[in-house]
């Protein structure tokens, strides 16, 4: 018994080794995101590029679309943008660009930089919008199932990967 | 060729420390004093080649050479020469490399002071330090190496992260490792102890002052940084219970047990096994440290960039090197503790140490199981969990709360058997002054301190008469004598007060401010955010935070929008704070520059939120708003006076000449011959 007492020490050290072992490799800043399985935040905002039109989350139902939280003074969103543009090329999936706290002007004259990839790009200029979303960095991208659904959520800068493997699949059950 | 050297110093230093580790060791089983005679110039000499490694690496730096990766990284051509110094340290290579650096001045320290002590003896305890060395060097030259070049040269580095561009960076992580590294040594001794089978009094001394000088770096490293928190980030707070603290706090808990545990073995012969075990936790704890800030298991506001890789690697030599002495001393800590260890009464200055260490290891355990609990929750599925304030602090205070109760009776307490209501005695009138006080303060300023002021009133004049009772029983005249009736000590002879006595008193003053620091800051504190324009003013407890304006400043490598604000107690003006926003280029980071009027019994607080949009078309030269974040902080500076206190204390105690002393008195010999036939046995 006695000895049990001195080898007590080694069992929680070991104990708390093993935890420490499977915490290796896992990314302890992926939250999942309340919103998804429940139906996307609505919003009502005025399109970048036609002050005088709005898009309104109403309007969009019917088909799955993605939504993609930017902002001119983002620079991840400045590494991810090549990528929404081949994606819009293959015109597989509207992409929603919510634009986020930006002046107007400098996001469409980075639009007319880098190119421009969105369907529709309602203004969100004072991040109300966002915080409906539990946006707290851009990028950041939503996938908005046919019933209005949000299905996934990325923080970050999307990836091939990402669109192919994660993304595309849960369209695909879908359907 | 300056970043080649680097990097063969290093292999250099990693070749030296394997020879420290094997020939000492091997040497001491074989009794062969020649291979034992290698630890000590190894020991030196690994550490000089460290140390070029380093000044190598900083003189990258001064240089601006970026065609080294990791100067590039955390470097810039605009860069301040000052901060081109503690850029070294600034990220995970370099500060690594530093800790390398420490343990290596702490090895050096060890072999150039332990000329009294046994060859065997001293041969294992550098041959220890020696492993822990090719474990780290090892460590920085395959995962972490600060030496890879990035060719092409880049024109221009990445910059410093502005929140390090501070004073704090230069001086915090120095210190901290100091502390952190530093209880390697009593690590070391306790593992060399366990080999050789054997504990007595001579060894505690030896392993005391290192003990008392590694926990004080510790504590200010630990104070320095919460400083650097509460003016840099801009958030007022000064603890945040972060993982990265807590990786730090937790081994100051264990080593405060530790240097109490120390003091019972010293004095008694008791508690052999326990200070062993205290000395294996207190450094496996500095490992776990360094696991959880480097491997990204946790997330925190200023853990290093993450990466599995180094995780792992921290992991298995965590596990070989606390799993093995944990081992050891599962095999041999039972023959040295048990029968033949004086007995104590239910009330003793043994049972009091005791309760002071199941307290504050239940402390640790406490922060260890809130700092591990969002991986645990992970690993079995439980979901995502962050656990906050709300969970430590109330818990944390349950058990510091019988801690704080129980101090002043421990210093007076006799060893083996104190009389309880001679006790009781000597503190009654302190304690009720202590709780008139508390009762007095909640009756006057209710609304403002609420019960946690009036706790701390009492707590820490509680905490500072226990240290005039304690100096009375020693120093006043007849106190002797009235003290040996109580039951009280005087046994220590020769020099009345040794600076062991004076040093616990300073620490344990330390910890009464601190105790009343924390409280009353937590409870008083007023902060405000508003909405300030220049012209208007804010009045918090009578003082007038006036607006005057704005300005624009060119720093070195910043520019900045610098706050004007005047303090008025009436028509008196008291202080003027110019917080600033500062936008580096570099980077585009934007930095929140508090600004603070220290006071010591208050700190004035001002930071400056964003610029608020004004109206749409209002006029550009309007008066621009700004969200401004204004505090009144009674108290705050007793948080860190109490830690200094607590430094300069164990400082003192550690310079006791009794830690020196060739021989051990008569009384202690009777305890080493006890512990020579354990050896015996053993």
């Amino acid at each position: 018994m006695k000895v049990l007492r001195y080898l007590f020490p080694l069992f929680v050290f070991a104990g708390l080794a093993a935890l420490l072992y499977s915490g290796l490799g896992k990314d302890p800043s992926i939250v999942p995101s309340p919103l998804i399985g429940k139906p996307v935040p609505d919003f009502d905002l005025p399109e970048l590029r036609d002050a005088s039109r709005r898009v309104r989350a109403a309007q969009l139902r019917g088909k799955p679309y993605l939504v993609n939280v930017w902002g001119s003074w983002c620079v991840t969103c400045r590494v991810e943008h090549p990528l929404l543009m081949r994606f819009a090329a293959q015109q597989r999936l509207p992409i929603i660009g919510l634009n986020w706290k930006d002046e107007p002007d400098e996001a469409r004259r980075w639009l007319k930089q880098f190119g421009d990839p969105y369907t529709h790009i309602p203004q969100d200029l004072e991040g109300r919008v966002a915080i409906d979303f539990g946006v707290y960095k851009a990028p950041e991208s939503f996938l908005v199932g046919a019933d209005g659904t949000v299905l996934f959520k990325q923080v970050g800068p999307l990836t091939e990967e990402i669109l192919e493997e994660q993304v595309m699949p849960l369209l695909g059950e879908r359907k | 060729m300056i970043a080649e050297l680097g990097q063969f110093t290093l292999i250099l230093a990693l070749l030296l420390a394997l020879v420290q580790t094997t020939l000492p060791l091997v040497g001491s089983f074989r009794g062969r004093a020649d291979w034992m005679a290698v630890a000590r110039p190894a020991a030196f000499a690994q550490t000089g080649f460290i140390a070029l490694s380093f000044a190598l690496l900083t003189f990258a730096f001064v240089v601006q050479d970026f065609s080294l990766a990791y100067v590039a990284q955390h470097s810039n051509l605009a860069l301040p020469w000052h901060y081109r110094f503690s850029a070294v340290w600034s990220a995970h290579e370099g500060s690594l490399l530093m800790w390398v650096l420490v343990l290596g001045a702490w090895t050096s320290a060890v072999a150039l002071t332990s000329g009294r002590l046994p060859q065997p003896f001293i041969a294992r305890v550098l041959a220890v330090l020696g492993l822990v060395s090719v474990g780290f060097i090892a460590f920085t030259l395959f995962t972490s190496n600060p030496f890879l070049r990035h060719l092409p040269a880049l024109a221009d580095g990445n910059d410093l992260n502005p929140l390090l561009q501070d004073f704090g960076l230069i001086v915090h992580p120095p210190l901290l490792y100091m502390g952190y590294v530093g209880l390697a040594v009593p690590f070391a001794f306790a593992v060399a102890a366990l080999i050789e089978g054997r504990v007595d009094a001579q060894w505690v001394r030896w392993s005391r002052p290192w003990t008392l000088v590694a926990w004080s770096f510790l504590t200010i490293g630990i104070a320095l940084g919460s400083w650097w928190a509460y003016y840099e980030l801009g958030w007022g707070g000064w603890w945040f219970w972060d993982p990265v603290e807590n990786a730090s706090f937790m081994p100051w808990l264990i080593g405060t047990a530790l240097i109490h545990s120390q003091a019972v073995t010293d004095k008694r012969g008791s508690f052999r096994a326990w200070t062993l075990l205290l000395a294996i936790f207190a450094f496996s704890l500095s490992l776990l440290g360094t696991f959880l800030v480097r491997s990204g298991v946790l997330t925190s506001v200023h853990a290093f960039a993450s990466d599995p890789t180094r995780g792992l690697y921290i992991l298995v030599f965590l596990t070989l090197v606390s799993g093995g002495a944990l081992t050891l001393y599962a095999l041999r800590a039972p023959k040295l503790s048990g029968d033949n260890e004086a007995p104590f009464g239910i009330v003793s200055r043994e049972s009091l140490l005791l309760s002071n260490n199941l307290l504050l290891a239940a402390a640790c355990a406490l922060v260890l199981i809130g700092t591990l609990f969002p991986l645990l929750a992970d690993s079995f599925g439980w979901g995502k969990f962050s656990v906050g304030p709300a969970y430590f602090g109330p818990y944390f205070f349950g058990v510091m709360a019988p801690l704080v109760l129980l101090l002043p009776f421990g210093p007076l307490a006799r060893w083996q058997e104190a009389n309880p209501a001679a006790l009781l005695r000597t503190l009654r009138w302190f304690a009720l002054a202590a709780i008139a006080s508390g009762a007095l303060a909640w009756l006057v300023w209710r609304e403002d301190i609420g019960w946690k002021g009036a706790l701390g009133v009492t707590g820490g004049l509680w905490l500072a008469l226990g240290v005039v009772a304690a100096w009375r029983a020693r120093v006043a005249p007849g106190s002797a004598r009235e003290a040996q009736m109580q039951g009280s000590v005087v046994a220590s002879a020769g020099s009345r007060l040794g600076s062991g006595f004076v040093g616990m008193l300073i620490a344990h003053a330390g910890m009464a401010m601190f105790v009343a620091g924390v409280l009353l800051t937590e409870s008083t504190s007023v902060e405000k955010d508003v909405r300030l324009a220049p012209g208007e003013s804010l009045t918090i407890r009578g003082l007038d935070f006036r607006f005057v304006g704005m300005s624009q400043v060119e720093g070195p490598n910043y520019r900045a929008d610098r706050g004007y604000f005047e303090v008025y107690r009436g028509e008196r003006r008291v202080a003027v704070l110019q917080p600033e926003k500062r936008l580096h280029p570099v980077g585009n980071q934007v930095m929140t520059e508090a600004a603070i009027d220290a006071g010591f019994t208050r700190d004035l607080y001002v930071a400056l939120g964003e610029p608020l949009r004004t109206a749409e078309g209002a006029d550009a030269g309007a008066a621009q708003a700004w969200s401004v974040r204004i505090y009144h902080k009674p108290f705050m500076r007793w948080v860190w006076l109490g830690a200094l206190l607590m430094m300069l204390g164990g400082f003192a105690a550690a310079t006791d000449r009794r830690y020196r002393r060739a021989r051990a008195p008569a009384a202690d010999q009777r305890f080493g011959a006890d512990a020579a036939t354990v050896g015996a046995a053993a």
